[in-house]
């Protein structure tokens, strides 16, 4: 029952972190560390605000087919119930906000994968090139 | 299924991304695995919390709400692809703009 809302409300909120770093990004800086391997918080920023998005357009639709969530007002088919009202802000505290901490708990994942990938990618080659030398 | 439909599209769209990088950057593949993998996160909370109400994980047993919940994934599919369309659409004029 519109447990989607709190990852979209974490989606607004990212998007506007992501626009802010956007606007004091440097592109010289930015290309430096592309060619290191490396990304820059606007790209890692862009997945959280990727799967947030795209997870809340896709459980949106969810929603609609199930009917809870209609396309004029009150939108939230709970809303026209008081004890449906109580159930789906119960249900947004713990599934929802659990939807948005484990997204966010995926990025951070994402994100030290990434900072690592350089490191990890060299030390693999090596141990491909010890392996071809033995 | 809804979240399993869900999730074999984002490993297929992952796969893609590693497989082909530049056909994967050129058509913006990682921004429908990050939508298809947002998607599947979230209902794989959803699943916990029908296991935690004491429900299956995943509605195997009853045929007409796995059908049903089959059809649910491939709208959820086809709505991503749709969404993905209109990205690429928004970025190829972005870039004509840019360009002219």
């Amino acid at each position: 029952m519109a447990c989607f809302l709190v990852p979209t409300t974490e989606a607004i909120v990212t998007s506007i972190v992501k626009k802010g770093v956007e606007a004091k990004s440097d592109p010289a800086a930015e290309a430096k560390l592309a060619e290191s391997g490396k990304f820059s918080w606007k790209t890692k920023l862009s997945w959280l605000t990727g799967m947030l998005w795209g997870g809340a357009a896709l459980l949106c639709l969810e929603h609609i087919w199930h009917g809870e969530v209609v396309l004029y007002p009150p939108f939230l088919t709970a809303m026209n119930d008081p004890a449906d009202t109580v159930i789906m802000l119960q249900e947004m505290s713990t599934v929802g906000v659990g939807m948005a901490v484990f997204v966010t708990l995926a990025w951070v994942v994402m994100v030290l994968i990434a900072d690592h990938a350089p490191a990890i990618r060299k030390a693999l080659q090596a141990g491909k090139s010890a392996e071809e030398r033995a | 299924m809804t979240l399993i439909i869900t999730a074999i599209a984002a490993i297929i769209c992952v796969a893609i991304r590693f497989l082909k990088p530049e056909f994967a950057q050129q058509y913006h593949i990682g921004a429908l695995a990050l939508m298809y993998a947002g998607a599947a996160l979230m209902w794989c909370v959803d699943g916990f919390a029908c296991l935690a109400e004491g429900e299956p994980f995943v509605e195997l047993a009853d045929t007409a709400a796995m059908a049903d919940d089959a059809l649910l994934g491939l709208c959820v599919v086809v709505l991503g692809l749709v969404i993905w369309g209109i990205i690429l659409l928004v970025k190829k004029n972005s870039r004509a703009k840019a360009a002219a």
